[in-house]
């Protein structure tokens, strides 16, 4: 959502030294600090899961079936967040959750920033034509509504992680390419431009080794907003059923299956809940101080 | 402008479709149908027919009020839209009413609390807000209010005896303007947790745009100008500041509205209500091409009405656009 605070082109600005401030003014703010932490804790989950999981997240036993988590009774130690209905540990299917969470989250991100940067750059840059085509394929882009888009993809290329990462690059670049087009325009303008253009530096040389490098720290913030999208878009097209096959552990998969037997069992519909909005809230907070740091308006 | 975004949509989705895997009448079909069963229905649907064929059929078709026959559910799609978008367009309207409500009332009492403990709390406030999207709300009202503490229907629309009673599909509204407020009071029970979903994203980013806006104009001189004239700080904020902040926060939040008729695509889903968004993912599952191509194209016309509507919107607010 707050992407929308990004449209307006950032003030120009740019040194060496002043990476160093903003690194500083980066980790000044505790909850970027703390949010960011949230992800590297996420990040380790995910790898070493198998070491960390209590269980195996596919083990059922139906004798052990919707067990409450500690602290409720009827609560069975070693089931901290207690069972589903096919008696499968909800911590672990969490702890499993997060890699196909962080996975889309990064690839899927890192696609769209790619595809969504060119495009942008290239608009921005060149103007006239290409800026006119561009910005035509976003409005018409825009007037998808982009969960019914990501369903279409994944229902056109066949569910699986390789269709939703897909299907969010193809639908979210243009978040990227508007951002950065608006920015490259502002960024062409700079005196550093025209003497580049002056010492006889070929267009794309100046696109990538000029204009890009200063694009990047609002590219940056942008990217990171854009893991927290990609977490629900994951989960939505899970939700839906689209996403990777049941055996696979996925928090919107859970939420789906949690939402059959809330009224039995709400904890395997909010434990995975909580994670999202957890992991959400880290990848939006850590995106936010990035902008602040990287903006120096807002620095004052 | 508008016409061309309207059919670049058509062409993509056409395109999407066609690309598709999956024979939609093999959906339909029972096993064991015949190769000439198959192939009758299949021109029955046009769908033998090349592509740049069938996009011209249906285009004309478009043109002439005719959308199709919905190959799920075997019905005019037309018929379908039409019972369908009333649902959806009274949510949107009243998610967008309560966005507006909300994120202005907090932006206004923001501002005139500022530099003060409570601005903190709202600014602290409104940050979690901006991060999380509405699927995450719907969600966790289903959580909260549905079922750890169930004082409101968790899906549907309206009980189902209310249906036959009334002439429009516009329950609420009709409800309200023909005075029945047992039906509209059972509609909006049934609307508040996937209108507030909704809302609540978008007052996020009213609240943040509009609050900076109004204390920027706070500081200008026609409000010291008011001030010194003795005018209380209530209306130097609500009168005065707000009325030249708001052309710019529409300006800027404008993309939000349209990103709300997005979100009743999966908030509809996610509370069984019936409008074209539920219909939609739906559509999609059963490879319902012309339903498919319907809802898209509604979705498109409504993008590009509410663009319309915004840039009006700012036009008007804006003396300086006025006459350019």
């Amino acid at each position: 959502m707050a992407e929308a605070l990004l449209d307006a082109p950032s003030p120009i600005a740019t040194s060496r030294h002043a990476d160093r401030n903003r690194i500083r003014a980066l980790l000044a703010q505790p909850k970027v600090v703390f949010a960011g932490g949230f992800i590297l804790f996420l990040i380790m989950l995910a790898v070493f899961a198998p070491l960390i999981a209590p269980r195996d997240p596919l083990e059922q036993d139906l004798l052990a079936g919707t067990l409450p988590p500690m602290g409720f009774t009827g609560a069975e130690p070693g089931f901290l967040l207690g069972t589903d209905d096919l008696g499968r540990d909800v911590l672990s299917r969490l702890i499993f959750g997060t890699r196909i969470a962080l996975i889309v989250a990064f690839v899927a991100s890192a696609l769209a920033a790619l595809l969504g940067t060119l495009l942008g750059l290239f608009a921005g840059y060149f103007r006239g034509a290409t800026d006119a085509a561009v910005s035509r394929l976003v409005e018409i882009w825009m007037a998808f509504p982009p969960v019914l888009l990501s369903i279409l993809v994944v229902a056109i290329m066949g569910a699986g992680v390789g269709s939703v990462i897909a299907a969010i690059a193809i639908i979210d670049w243009t978040r990227f390419a508007r951002v950065v087009r608006t920015e490259t325009m502002a960024q062409a303008q700079a005196d550093y431009v025209v003497a580049a253009r002056v010492l006889g530096f070929g267009r794309l040389a100046i696109l990538f080794r000029e204009v890009l490098p200063n694009v990047a720290p609002v590219l940056l913030a942008l990217l990171t907003l854009e893991m927290g999208i990609a977490v629900i878009v994951e989960a939505i097209l899970s939700f839906v059923g689209l996403s990777v096959s049941s055996d696979t552990p996925t928090w919107g998969g859970m939420i789906a299956q949690g939402r059959q037997i809330i009224h039995q069992a709400w904890w395997v519909f909010a434990a995975p809940l909580a994670a999202l909005f957890a992991t959400v809230l880290a990848f939006n907070q850590v995106g936010d101080g990035l902008r602040r740091a990287l903006d120096p308006v807002m620095q004052r | 402008m508008a016409i061309v975004t309207l059919f670049g949509v058509a062409v993509v989705v056409f395109l999407l479709l066609r690309v598709a895997p999956g024979d939609p009448v093999a959906m339909m079909i029972a096993p064991g149908a015949s190769a000439h069963d198959i192939a009758e229905l299949r021109a029955r649907y046009g769908l033998d027919q090349p592509f740049l064929v069938q996009f011209g059929i249906w285009l004309d078709g478009i043109l002439h009020g005719n959308f199709g026959t919905s190959i799920s559910l075997r019905r005019n799609v037309l018929e379908l839209l039409t019972e369908r978008l009333p649902a959806t367009l009274e949510l949107a309207i009243v998610a967008c009413a309560i966005a507006v409500l909300l994120g202005g009332a907090t932006a206004i009492a923001g501002t005139l609390i500022r530099r003060t403990r409570g601005e903190a709390m709202i600014d602290a406030v409104n940050g979690l807000m901006l991060a999380v999207p509405d699927f995450v709300w719907a969600l966790a009202f289903v959580l909260v209010l549905g079922v750890l503490w169930p004082v409101l229907p968790l899906s549907g629309r309206s009980d189902p005896s209310v249906d036959a009673a009334l002439s429009t599909h516009f329950y609420l509204f009709e409800s309200l303007i023909t005075g029945r407020f047992g039906i509209a009071r059972d509609t909006a029970a049934h609307m508040v947790m996937p209108a507030l979903a909704l809302a609540l994203p978008l007052a996020a980013v009213i609240i943040r745009i509009l609050k900076e806006a109004l204390s920027e104009a706070m500081v200008q001189d026609y409000v010291l100008v008011a001030r010194v004239k003795g005018m209380t700080e209530l209306r130097l904020v609500a009168g005065e500041a707000l009325r030249n902040a708001v052309g710019p926060t529409l300006a800027l939040t404008g993309v939000q509205f349209t990103f709300l008729i997005g979100g009743t695509v999966i908030v509809e889903r996610i509370f069984a209500y019936p409008g074209i968004g539920s219909m939609a993912i739906d559509a999609v599952i059963n490879r319902d091409l012309p339903l498919i191509q319907g809802l898209v194209l509604v979705f498109g016309a409504l993008f590009v009405l509410i663009n319309l509507a915004i840039d009006a919107g700012v036009a008007a607010l804006n003396p300086r656009l006025r006459h350019g």
